[in-house]
């Protein structure tokens, strides 16, 4: 490599003095176009070798079962961050008894006073951001970036918001006495990992319910951070429960006869059994599964705000977000434009280090999601759409017509990774057209008129989001007014707040979290 | 009249604050502030101005910091130009020389309001050139652009810039003002933007000139309106410029101007076009294909900004800030 450097050295000498005479602006301007230098986030914060279980306020091992604990690990690295307590049936029956022994306190307590709880734990998780933001990071994959400018305050607002709710329930339901449902069964999923636990915490607390939550297998540290919050704050013994574990320990909570209510949030698959065993006990249920959101983008959308909005919708939080904008459907005059503008948009995302501050794209949350998306971008070569990787630089990356070879490739060894990619050349009736991916991967078709657009918009068996991009207002009403989701963002994407209901439609499940509808889960009229 | 793409102002507004996001540090800092210094139309465009105040600006132009070697161990660029008006444009020629590498910019066409004749704003143009300006700052008329009179502004910008043919036949660099303060939304920024890019290459395909074009510019603000540069301005105008180049391959420049005092704000801009303008153009594989990195084709219209410029050097060299009276004012 030592002579064509010196070549090169020479070259950009050459260039400099022909064009700015003495001035070296040249190289300084190659050293931009490169890549930013590191800004890696530098707060240090401590997690504990091992968790145990929080339950009726007291950390406790695991009771009986066989294997005691079991890793967490850090998706960027594959190190391991902590041991975490695998909770077992009788560990869940101990969880759900410590919130029905709270219970009655906690719901008899002044709603003032629970809304003083309530914006205690809003106010330290502000005061606790940064160290939240940074294991969240650490053990999900999630860029810093997002887990400190979308996450953490968003966890923050859902408990102020529903601090505001807990002593005005009888405005939220005029003329009804809204009593509290008694106790929960919050499970949640690994992709928004403390945000979910706040979705699921914040309104029940507020309606004067006790809780017993089982975080994500692979994603735990923040919501065992979150109790020692609660510790903080002085929240009774009992009314919040943190059961760590696997599938299991959330089948037990299920199953458990003395649970009132159950909330999750994840798979279509889980959810459809959760559906099936809670059935027949009597227990309330809300759901929040899958999507297969349709993005559609007319052809007399702001282009280049739609591609901002294309690209946030898919590559957000490294795709693996359940209101995902995965299929896009483009006006045919417009397709190969916006496709060329989607590919200069996407030659600058980051991909990388999720702890540097400038990353776009982190790691996939594990193993396991790799291997699944892996397995998408199989079908979708296998069946015919044709994979664009921008950007990518990794060896023979792109073949001559531009089609690249594999986005999981050309980058660190350790850790789990995916470049933002997608298909164009994608029929309706693709595996990647139907299937839920839940990675940076996008599918792209197009369309001729707005009622093509709505009906193949429509022909999916989710119905959780979906976004409209159109200058013309009267389209916009029109069209969302034809959509069957849960949530349809116009001229935009991926917008939350908590005063905003979310939720889904068929096979994306029912119930609605968040504004004045998620509370309707959580109390008894 | 020509249909320009709409921009929804609001994820104009979130894109372009994204840009601030970014973190810029140690060496991307040293080369971001450099090139930014690089990139300054250094500029002085008061009624209060004088021959001896231009040639003390084209002394800072050319050395921006005298103490650099001294304090840094190395030489910093000069400024890409002085930007002043045309009646300061003798003394710039006087003081910089023929074989000049920092460029003299003049303001011309009625500056700032345009509000004269045609004849007088083209008279205006061809004095500055002759006078020896290497580059015209030209304002658009914003009653008539704003009247829908789009035609009108287009061919006073192709008069403009047919009054920038010097004798030996090239031209001086023109650069349009669109005055974006006055336009108000960026919808009209945008086909204000088109309009002008268009007319610029009426011009140069009626010259003849080929390839990427002739270096021309659009340019935001003539600083003397409120608000001047905004990033959402500039992006919109980037992306203005970056479709222009998918459609024909030609290359137009880009200047903000007022607004910009601080080297973090230089920092976001040059964030904003290496994030926009990441095109991949052949020939500019030194700047990562992408030509708006260079002083060629982006420029920062600032007076105050320079210092600051010096200031942030100085700090990241030698973990100090210096005193404000170690840079020159002018």
């Amino acid at each position: 490599m030592g002579k064509p450097a010196v070549n090169g050295e020479n070259g950009v000498r050459t260039a400099t003095v022909s064009v700015r005479q003495g001035s070296e602006s040249r190289a300084f301007a190659g050293a931009w176009a490169g890549n930013y230098a590191p800004a890696p986030e530098t707060v240090k914060i401590s997690i504990r070798p091992r968790y145990e279980l929080f339950v009726a306020g007291k950390w406790s091992a695991p009771k009986g079962g066989g294997e005691k604990y079991f890793p967490t690990i850090n998706p960027a690295n594959e190190n391991t961050l902590a041991e975490i307590a695998q909770g077992t049936e009788r560990d869940v029956d101990g969880a759900v008894k410590a919130a029905r022994t709270a219970l009655p306190k906690w719901s008899a307590l002044k709603p003032v006073e629970r809304a003083k709880y309530l914006f205690r734990i809003a106010r330290r998780i502000q005061e606790r951001a940064r160290e939240l933001a940074v294991l969240e990071t650490l053990d999900s994959g999630k860029p810093i970036k997002e887990s400190r400018d979308v996450d953490v305050p968003l966890v923050a607002a859902h408990f102020f918001y529903h601090a505001g709710w807990a002593d005005k329930l009888a405005y939220a339901f005029a003329g009804k006495t809204p009593k509290p449902v008694g106790v929960c069964g919050q499970i949640i999923p690994w992709n928004f990992p403390l945000l979910m636990a706040a979705w699921k915490i914040a309104p029940a607390l507020a309606c004067g319910n006790t809780v017993v939550l089982k975080p994500a297998e692979t994603t735990p540290l923040t919501a065992l951070r979150l109790a020692e919050i609660l510790e903080e704050v002085e929240l009774p013994p009992g009314v919040v429960n943190i059961v760590t574990g696997d599938g299991r320990t959330g089948a037990a909570l299920v199953a458990h006869p003395e649970v009132d209510k159950i909330a999750f949030t994840g798979s279509t698959d889980v959810g459809k059994r959760i559906a099936r065993a809670s059935a027949a006990a009597g227990k309330k249920l809300t759901l929040e599964l899958g999507g297969k959101s349709p993005h559609i983008i007319f052809e007399d959308a702001s282009l280049d705000q739609a591609v901002e909005g294309i690209v946030s919708g898919i590559y957000f939080n490294q795709g693996e977000v359940c209101c995902a904008g995965s299929r896009l459907f483009v006006q045919e005059s417009i397709l190969d434009l916006v496709v060329r503008k989607l590919e200069i948009r996407m030659a600058s995302l980051r991909v990388g280090d999720p702890m540097d501050k400038n990353t776009d794209v982190g790691a996939v949350n594990s193993r396991q999601q790799l291997e699944t998306v892996k397995k998408y971008l199989r079908l979708g070569r296998e069946e015919g759409a044709r994979l664009r990787v921008p950007g990518s630089t990794h060896g023979g990356s792109a073949s001559a017509d531009g089609e690249a070879l594999d986005p999981t490739m050309g980058m660190p060894e350790k850790g789990f990774w995916c470049r933002p990619c997608f298909f164009t050349g994608v029929q309706p009736s693709h595996t990647i057209a139907r299937e839920e991916i839940f990675g940076p991967v996008l599918s792209v078709m197009s369309f001729r008129t707005p009622d093509e657009a709505i009906l193949r918009a429509n022909n999916t068996p989710y119905g959780l989001a979906a976004g409209v991009w159109t200058d013309k207002g009267s389209k916009i009403f029109d069209t969302a007014g034809k959509l069957k989701a849960g949530v349809i963002w116009c001229n935009t994407y991926n917008k939350f707040d908590p005063a905003s209901p979310f939720g889904g439609y068929k096979e994306s499940g029912f119930g609605r979290e968040g504004g004045v509808q998620g509370l309707r889960a959580y109390v008894r009229l | 009249m020509i249909s320009s793409p709409s921009v929804d102002a609001v994820m104009a507004a979130e894109r372009a604050a994204a840009f601030t996001k970014r973190s810029i540090k140690t060496s991307a800092k040293f080369a971001g502030l450099k090139l930014a210094l690089s990139m300054l139309d250094l500029t002085t465009l008061e009624g209060k101005d004088s021959p001896e105040k231009a040639r003390a600006l084209c002394r800072k132009g050319v050395r921006p910091w005298e103490r650099d070697e001294e304090v840094l161990g190395e030489r910093l660029p000069g400024v890409a130009a002085i930007c002043v008006y045309p009646a300061m444009v003798p003394a710039c020629v006087e003081e910089l020389g023929a074989g000049r590498v920092v460029r003299i910019a003049s303001v011309a066409t009625g500056f700032p309001s345009g509000q004269y004749p045609l004849e007088v704003r083209l008279e205006d143009t061809g004095r500055a050139v002759a006078a020896g300006a290497d580059e015209i700052d030209m304002v658009i008329s914003r009653g008539a652009f704003l009247a829908g009179r789009y035609d009108e502004v287009a061919e006073e910008i192709r008069e403009t810039k047919r009054a920038c043919r010097r004798g030996d036949g090239a031209f001086a660099h023109l650069k349009v003002i669109l005055e974006t303060g006055e336009l108000e939304t960026l919808d009209l920024v945008r086909k204000a933007s088109d309009l002008a890019i268009r007319a610029m290459a009426d011009v140069d395909r009626e010259a003849g000139i080929g390839g990427i074009g002739t270096a021309d510019f659009i340019k935001t603000s003539t600083g003397k309106v409120q608000p001047a540069a905004t990033m959402p301005v500039t992006l919109v105008m980037l992306e203005a410029i970056r479709d222009w180049y998918l459609e024909t391959g030609r290359v137009v420049g880009m200047k903000p101007a007022g607004g910009i005092r601080a080297a973090k704000q230089s920092l976001h801009y040059l964030v904003m076009v290496k994030e926009t303008m990441n095109l991949g153009i052949p020939g500019f594989e030194h700047v990562g294909g992408n030509p708006w990195l260079t002083p060629e084709y982006f420029r920062f219209g600032a007076s105050a900004l320079c210092n600051d410029l010096l200031r942030q050097i100085a700090w990241l060299k030698s973990g100090k800030y210096q005193a404000g009276y170690d840079f020159s004012e002018a």
